[in-house]
């Protein structure tokens, strides 16, 4: 989340949409129903009407994998209509840049298109730049090659005629959503999106997201309270796994794994764009500061100057080369794994194409499942149409502590990072993931001390003192995220001795002489205390701020892009809901994006010390033009690989041109198939988890949710014989799950380019290992192809046939 | 302690059933067998096990697709049939606390044959008492009289997350209540309003006729009072609340 839970209560308009907040984030609906008390208008977009749109003012749907046609559409109709916030849109955003002359858009592909690697070079994806190198703008946004006009045109395609033909929304309910939202352009007014995996799960996934951005930025929303892109994260610590680089892609804080691109530490940190611009921040450049401070937490004294600081022991992922969960189960299935630790996870009911999962299992040497209760993954090999006798591999269960079983933090959607005390042993052999993971290690270790190894620096170097009486010690953890000062260091006149924990990352030194294992989190447990810890329900802001409850990163700046919620003098747009203020010589609030003075002084004139409010951008600038991502630097419709109609409406281009496909046998497709004629859908309920492994042994929650479903409208029912409450069989290219099913009016079939289309929807919390008759997971229905930029799983949207059993 | 009522706001109810499941928890009872019946309510009904139950509707309403959610449970009534009832029977089977108003089933509903429950249960406005045929206990919510007596609020209560379940004097609760109506009626709600408010200690606020969120989410005549009781009414002196209730 850009903002965080209790700020939703800001908002004058709420889009909910590829969420089901209500179900699958209750609490947040307390906020939610605070805006509406002061009159906020929710919309619920959803292919179901869910218990979300229960609460909504308004609902429509559409069918699923069609959300850049239907926000498209939103684009257009708020320029067509003025509806955008002009200045901010002109002074906040590179809406301005004027775009390479070799920048071009033709039936459904950018320039640069290479078909046979299915990529883009992205070089045409550039803006003009003055003799100083620095962007051209226009602040006009007139002129026909600057970033606004192109939006405007590429846009200009996506017309309610060509928008409901492919959503299914009828032109009306586009409407009356679209002028619900855009009235939030209006300054002083603020919308926001809920999303989660209703948006993220599709091959165009990241496209979905950057086009509510995009949206966003028109709107002049960003950055305000009430405002802002808010992903609603599935589990209470995602947030915090991903800020600390469960992602392969990343180290801790957002920094790139190293590469072979860049062999050297010095490669690396020279690697990311410079900016010719004095009042472009370009937070970056401050990266050598925090790699470095990483180096020396994880190789402490063996890290020095003249080794890299030990860069050379960092894995490198190979040029070209993704390592995503597809990725991972794709190569175990293609048997070149020969180990697995399946960590707090459920890989044989949660990933994508589960069935492929499970046979990939039985390719193992051996599997590790750490988890609270057994599940479908550990028990994989007895499980449906195995035969235990056949299968090789060996599988360790080590039971693990809850989390009220043990201390730490949860850094939750809104970046609040808050601590949790323990509250009770864990039973019997469990252990808190820590212990186990220190334990290994110091075995590990050991081994390698003992035998040596091919590569043994990287962990004999590595400085593992994580544990106190040979316990994982929580504290020792969250001091080593934040870091201290190695030496003795001067800076501003004072002196912080070797040892002294490191005030924030503006302290934080490329030298060597800070250490620091996440500059994200510097500043989260300092001299002062445990941040995290903070308890204080004193809200100083008046806008749900509340500073001292906990910390958040970054710099316990509760509302990221701050400075643009303010006109270029410093004026907050909105009075009632101010996040920061220039009192003329400061800015008081929340901790704002940077303490330089604002972009025009009092008598409106440019301040040659402001920086731009978008510091984490290179030229300082929100990216309406995004020239960064695998498929395109504006979002584009395209179905999804498994649809329903044989034509891309908007283009010539059916699928996303720079998807990734996967190609063993387990990984069939049917697209446009008429043995599959249906779309579905995945979900979550509100009385289960994930899969499901912590709530299907829990009876209460099974008495209310008990087996596996599958939704559906009465005219599809009605259609296939089936009755509510039947047993029916859904089907797709790669598995098939029985299910109940639960025939509704809160599903109707859709009208796309003129034929009546059906949709279903399961959720994916049930699994074969208990209850007895609750079913299997739906994610043995689901495909293994993922988006280009971040490979998650296309379970949004895929073709199935359902018959009664 | 003064007066006591729930104001149940089902505008702001999103069924996550939360209640429902707090309920089970603090009163220590057992999730009962369940099969998908082609609906998201389950249990399908209260039981002896369930005292708080979310009932889902789907209804279309003003040519608009609604799902209303009614999160049922007994209604503790002001004068409460079904204690009279029960009194024809064994005396101290149902008792009222003086300081709340919490309608309470003892350990003494076990003596009520099974036709005296029936007819207990028929006595009530709203379908709630259930009987266990084991051990013969009538049972139902009883206010979680045990956290209200030592200044805790319902379990239910304390676990909702949208301002639905509300709980306090009743003074305030009507006022909460009343209030509320009255902006959605502004919000353009014609039919907003508050069920059976002046009877009963557990408000429902809906916002369509109250019939489509349940059958029984206002007193039915047609089960209500029976001819007996009818009868034995007219020759008892009228008592309000002056039965006192001993500690349970």
């Amino acid at each position: 989340m850009t903002n965080h839970w209790i700020d939703i209560g800001n908002s004058d308009c709420i889009l909910i949409m590829g969420s089901n907040a209500a179900e699958n984030h209750p609490i947040s609906m307390k906020w939610v129903m605070k805006a509406m008390d002061n009159g906020a208008t929710l919309l619920s977009v959803d292919p179901r009407f869910t218990r979300t749109s229960a609460k909504a003012d308004f609902y429509t749907a559409l069918r699923s994998g069609t959300d850049i046609a239907f926000l498209g559409g939103m684009i257009n109709y708020i320029i067509n209509n003025n509806l955008y916030h002009q200045e901010y849109l002109a002074y906040y955003t590179n809406a301005s840049f004027i775009l390479s002359k070799n920048y071009s858009f033709k039936d459904g592909l950018f320039s640069g298109y290479n078909p046979q690697t299915r990529s883009y070079d992205k070089s045409s994806w550039a803006f003009e730049m003055d003799e100083n190198g620095i962007p051209k703008k226009d602040h006009s946004l007139k002129g026909p090659q600057c970033v606004f006009q192109q939006l405007k045109a590429h846009f200009s395609r996506y017309t309610l005629d060509q928008v409901s033909a492919i959503t299914g929304t009828s032109q009306a309910d586009l409407l009356e959503v679209y002028k619900a939202y855009a009235a939030t352009g209006k300054p002083g007014k603020a919308g926001t999106i809920m999303y989660a995996m209703g948006w993220t799960q599709h091959t165009v996934g990241v496209q979905n997201i950057r086009t509510m951005s995009i949206i966003q930025l028109l709107l002049g929303n960003m950055g305000v309270a009430g405002g802002g892109v808010n992903a609603l994260r599935g589990e209470s610590n995602v947030q915090g796994s991903t800020d600390h680089c469960l992602l392969y892609h990343i180290l801790p804080g957002y920094m790139s794994t190293p590469s072979p691109k860049w062999p050297t530490l010095a490669d690396y940190l020279n690697r990311r764009g410079k900016s010719n611009d004095p009042m472009s921040a370009n937070w970056w450049q401050n990266e050598p500061k925090y790699m470095v401070s990483f180096l020396k937490s994880m190789f402490g004294e063996s890290a020095t100057s003249a080794n890299g600081f030990g860069y050379d022991w960092l894995p490198k992922v190979d040029v070209g080369q993704t390592y995503s969960w597809l990725d991972l189960f794709d190569q175990m299935y293609q048997g070149k794994f020969t180990g697995f630790f399946a960590w707090a996870q459920n890989p044989a009911c949660s990933g994508a194409n589960a069935g492929k999962n499970r046979e990939a299992f039985t390719k193992l040497d051996w599997m590790v499942n750490v988890n609270l209760f057994d599940n479908e993954t550990g028990s994989f090999w007895k499980g449906p149409g195995m035969n235990p006798k056949k299968i090789k591999t060996e599988v360790f269960f080590l039971p693990a502590a809850a989390s009220a079983e043990k201390e730490g933090s949860i850094t939750n959607s809104g970046r609040w990072m808050q601590w949790r005390y323990k509250a009770a042993d864990p039973p019997g052999n469990a252990k808190p993931d820590g212990d186990i993971m220190v334990e290994l290690m110091d075995k590990i270790r050991e081994l390698y001390r003992r035998e040596g190894g091919a590569f043994p620096q990287p962990v004999l170097n590595l400085k593992w003192d994580y544990a106190t009486n040979g316990k994982f010690d929580a504290h020792k953890v969250a001091r080593e995220i934040n870091g201290y000062f190695l030496k003795d260091v001067t800076i501003k006149d004072t002196t912080y001795k070797a040892g002294t924990l490191v005030p924030s990352f503006a302290f934080l030194q490329a030298d060597g002489t800070t250490s620091s294992g996440n500059w994200l989190y510097c500043q989260s447990y300092t001299e002062k205390g445990n941040m995290a810890a903070r308890r204080s329900t004193e809200d100083a802001s008046g806008i749900g701020l509340y500073s001292e409850w906990a910390w958040c990163w970054p710099v316990n700046r509760r509302i990221i892009y701050n400075r643009a919620s303010v006109d270029r003098t410093g004026q907050p747009w909105d009075k009632e809901h101010p996040v920061i203020n220039w009192t003329g010589e400061k800015w008081v609030g929340d901790v704002p994006d940077g303490g330089w003075p604002p972009m025009l002084t009092a008598d409106k004139k440019v301040n040659p010390q402001t920086k731009y409010p978008f510091i984490m951008k290179t030229e300082g600038h929100a990216h309406v033009f995004g020239p960064g991502r695998a498929d395109g630097p504006f979002p584009e419709h395209y179905e999804p690989l498994e649809c329903p109609i044989e034509k891309n409406l908007m283009s010539a281009q059916f699928v996303n041109p720079t998807i990734k496909e996967f190609s063993t046998d387990a990984d069939a497709r049917a697209t446009c198939d008429p043995r599959y004629p249906i779309v579905a859908s995945t979900y979550r309920v509100t009385e289960h988890w994930q899969t499901g492994v912590m709530t299907r042994w829990q009876p209460w929650l099974l008495e209310a949710q008990p087996q596996q479903f599958c939704e559906m409208s009465v005219e599809l029912a009605n259609l296939k014989g089936i009755k509510n409450g039947d047993k029916v069989v859904v089907e797709s290219a790669r598995g098939k799950v029985e299910a109940v099913a639960i025939v509704t009016m809160r599903f109707r079939p859709f009208k796309i380019a003129g034929s009546t289309i059906h949709q279903v929807g399961l959720p994916w919390c049930f699994g074969w290992v208990t209850p007895k008759d609750g079913g299997d997971s739906s994610n043995l229905l689901t495909p293994s192809i993922g988006d280009p930029n971040t490979l998650i799983p296309e379970t949004k949207a895929f073709m199935v046939n359902v018959r009664k059993a | 302690m003064a007066d006591k009522s729930f104001f149940v706001d089902t505008t702001k109810c999103t069924a996550c059933r939360g209640c429902q499941v707090a309920c089970k928890q603090w009163n220590k009872l057992p999730a009962t067998e369940t099969f998908n019946w082609g609906s998201y309510q389950n249990p399908a009904d209260l039981s002896f096990a369930t005292f708080k139950l979310v009932r889902f509707r789907e209804v279309v309403s003003g040519g608009k697709l609604k799902w209303y959610f009614f999160p049922d449970q007994c209604r503790h009534c002001l004068e409460p049939p079904c204690k009279d009832t029960a009194e024809g029977y064994v005396d101290g089977a149902v008792i009222q606390s003086m300081a709340t108003g919490a309608v309470v089933y003892t350990g003494k509903t076990s003596k009520l044959t099974a036709a005296a429950f029936e007819e207990v249960r028929e006595s009530c406005p709203y379908n709630i008492p259930r009987r266990d045929a084991a051990t013969g206990l009538v049972t139902k919510c009883t206010m979680c009289i045990d956290r209200v007596e030592n200044g805790l609020l319902p379990a239910c209560v304390k676990a909702c997350p949208t301002g639905t379940m509300n709980f306090g004097d009743r003074s305030d609760m009507l006022a909460m209540a009343n209030k509320r109506a009255a902006q959605l009626k502004q919000k353009g709600f014609a039919k907003a309003q508050l069920l059976d408010a002046d009877s009963i200690r557990v408000i429902f606020l809906v916002v369509d006729d109250p019939s489509v969120y349940h059958r029984f989410s206002v007193a039915q005549n047609d089960l209500g009072i029976s001819r007996k009781l009818a009868l034995r009414k007219i020759f008892r002196p009228a008592t309000g609340l002056v039965t006192t209730v001993a500690k349970l």
